[in-house]
């Protein structure tokens, strides 16, 4: 049944312009089979052009590649029929019944049975007692889940969700991750792109996004450890003063409060400890060595790419 | 609640005036209503102002001479220089005469009988005949009034007739289809025109543009499925919504208003699906074609105007410029008008109409072609 290739997103130095403004420059990456692929950077960084370009919805100006084996530029046609795409916006009819939007989506992509396929959909989204009502009046939560539901109706290889979480709460995310990784666990390839720190590292792997490049790309371990970032938390004493103080100096690339705690980051250790050293002597200020979040990576990552491309 | 928000008439000004400063914002962002907020008017005006009259003049006549004779030259001549007839063609025989009549090529026939000068000369007041296509009593009207007392001076100059107080021969008038000149018979086949028009581009002019502002077309686009499949999948349904109303409106003319439907009621349907049909095409490339829905609804607007103005429906279709009459045949209703008039008041058939049927179905198959070209595949 999964003919797919090993490798289903294999594109190659990806360029596109708005009115002579570069979205994605040169963007080159590669997704396996049965990947849940963290799409991850800031608004506007190029993450739903990328995913556009990937099902056909928009045209490279520059850069090839393949998305299921198809070339993304002329075999569209057959990436639309095995690629589920769930848009950022709700993009299902508001003035449809749940039951009717799944069987028009059903039916476009001529699913055998779909009166039946659409019945038995709503009944795997938990949705029995909803059918008929309409999808415009679904709270978030249903409307996201009915959403992911309609693109996975017609078994695609590849889904592609753009921001799927946004603006839903903490137990539907779970949920809704609960069934992405059911359904990679099957086979399905899937590229999720999220704002959310916890998301990414449900991820098998991620890719970071910033200003239309692709910053880096790996395990969530292998970007931290490739991020080369020596990170300190420090706890106690007057932390908003600390923070700016240390902001500024040479050496800290980032200083971010977490709650109590501050994280101070920086890419060369000698500097890093130069700069902290005063501020170690303080005695109502508690120093630790610790591990790096993904979040001061991605921050670290982004302070560096402003200096590049902007 | 409103009394609580109102403190001031000052700070109610600075408010309006805020909403005031943010609608104007808008619209110059918008270009294309802008556009229109100029050239709607200024199109229009010129447009109608000069193609527009309602004494039509040099209307289509045909002509069967039944003899060559001065005496009828002189009143053919005498015919033209009344500027409302225009012969444009000679027939050959009274079947001819019925024929031209019927299909509309022209509006006027005239018949010049046998033994035509003969029986002048005597004194014997032969008659000419004068039918008129008064499915339109508007443009036949003003020629038929003109034509009693001109051609009574017609011979006047003529040498060597005998001077007969009277007139020397009769013009034997008679209006074709609608003898009595009542209104109804040519206003409501022609309302069903101009509402089916008004319905049915509507309805297509916002559904590509709706999918658009709703964001659904992001969505409808990823799937597998074609702009042709779409256009139709969209189409078809109003043509059913479509073909009800026209039976509503022909109904309610024949039961209420007396219409008459000589013609044959199946052939009236099948030509008004395919005018349903080239509506709806139209007002979806106008969907295609607008941003948003607001300007598919001025579009709309632009197109519908010189529909009513300009297809025979208001103003008599042959009184208006050759220019005009060139716009004209590019309007679904000039062609509809042309075939509903002639099938209820005229019992004409396909072989009388099958130029205004082409016509129709040329239409819609240009709307439907640039519409599939314009229709985007991407967001690009």
């Amino acid at each position: 049944m999964n003919t797919s290739p090993e490798i289903v997103i294999d594109v190659h130095g990806l360029t596109k312009k708005f009115d002579g403004r570069a979205v994605v420059r040169d963007l080159s990456m590669q997704v396996k089979r049965g990947t849940i692929y963290g799409f991850l950077g800031p608004n506007g960084s190029g993450k739903t052009t990328t995913i556009r370009m990937l099902c056909g919805l928009l045209t490279p100006d520059e850069g090839t590649g393949t998305c299921l084996g198809y070339d993304i530029r002329t075999e569209t046609d057959k990436i639309k029929r095995q690629v589920g795409y769930m848009t950022q916006r709700f993009s299902l009819y508001q003035d449809l019944s749940v039951r009717e939007n799944l069987e028009f989506v059903a039916r476009l992509y001529a699913v055998p049975d779909a009166v039946g396929a659409a019945r038995d959909m709503i009944a795997r989204l938990g949705l029995q007692g909803r059918e008929e009502q309409l999808a415009g009046s679904l709270s978030g939560g249903w409307k996201q889940r009915l959403a992911l539901g309609a693109c996975t109706l017609p078994n695609p290889q590849l889904l592609l969700l753009d921001e799927p979480t946004a603006g839903v709460d903490p137990k539907a995310r779970r949920e809704f991750w609960n069934e992405i990784h059911a359904l990679a666990a099957n086979g399905l390839t899937v590229l999720v792109s999220t704002h959310y720190m916890d998301e990414a590292e449900r991820c098998h792997e991620i890719a970071y996004i910033a200003y239309g490049v692709l910053l880096t790309h790996g395990t969530v371990e292998e970007v931290v450890a490739e991020a080369k970032l020596l990170t300190y938390t420090v706890t106690g004493g007057d932390l908003p003063r600390v923070s700016a103080e240390l902001i500024n100096k040479p050496g800290i690339d980032s200083v971010a409060p977490f709650g109590t705690s501050l994280h101070v980051s920086g890419r060369d250790a000698a500097k890093l400890e130069a700069a902290i050293a005063p501020y170690r002597e303080d005695k109502n200020l508690h120093w630790t060595h610790s591990q790096p979040s993904l979040e001061d990576v991605f921050i670290d990552l982004m302070g560096r790419a402003k200096d590049n491309f902007q | 609640m409103s009394a609580a928000l109102s403190f001031t008439s000052s700070e109610s000004f600075r408010r309006t005036r805020a909403m005031l400063i943010k609608e104007f914002i808008q619209l110059r962002r918008d270009r294309v209503s802008f556009a229109m907020i100029i050239m709607v008017p200024l199109v229009q005006l010129l447009l109608f102002g000069y193609a527009i009259n309602t004494t039509p003049r040099d209307l289509p006549t045909a002509v069967l001479l039944q003899e060559n004779s001065d005496i009828g030259r002189s009143v053919l001549k005498a015919l033209e220089n009344t500027k409302y007839f225009k012969v444009t063609r000679q027939l050959h025989d009274e079947a001819e005469f019925d024929r031209v009549l019927a299909a509309g090529e022209v509006l006027f026939a005239i018949e010049i009988p046998r033994n035509f000068e003969r029986d002048v000369r005597r004194g014997d007041r032969p008659a000419i005949l004068v039918a008129a296509d008064a499915t339109d009593p508007v443009a036949a009207g003003s020629a038929m009034a003109a034509l009693g007392q001109i051609v009574q001076t017609a011979l006047l100059h003529d040498r060597g007739l005998p001077d007969v107080g009277t007139s020397l021969f009769e013009v034997r008038s008679h209006a074709r289809y609608n003898p009595a000149g009542a209104t109804q018979l040519n206003i409501v086949p022609g309302l069903v025109g101009t509402i089916l028009t008004m319905t049915m581009l509507i309805f297509t002019a916002l559904s590509v543009t709706r999918e658009i502002e709703r964001g659904t077309m992001e969505s409808l686009l990823s799937m597998p499925i074609t702009p042709i499949e779409i256009m139709i999948g969209k189409i078809v349904p109003y043509v059913i919504v479509g073909f009800v109303q026209a039976a509503i409106i022909i109904g309610i003319g024949i039961g209420l208003f007396g219409v008459p439907v000589f013609g044959s009621l199946t052939l009236l349907a099948a030509l008004s699906t395919l005018f349903i049909a080239t509506n709806l095409s139209v007002g979806y490339t106008f969907s295609t074609v607008a941003q948003n829905q607001l300007q598919a609804m001025q579009m709309s607007m632009m197109f519908f105007l010189p529909n009513i103005l300009l297809s025979g429906f208001m103003f008599p279709f042959a009184g208006m410029p050759v220019w005009a009459q060139w716009i004209g045949e590019f309007l679904p209703l000039t062609h509809y008008l042309r075939i509903v008039r002639a099938i209820m008041l005229k019992g004409s058939t396909l072989a009388d109409l099958h130029y205004d049927a082409l016509a129709l179905t040329g239409l819609m198959l240009l709307a439907m072609m640039i519409a599939v070209t314009r229709f985007r595949r991407t967001l690009d």
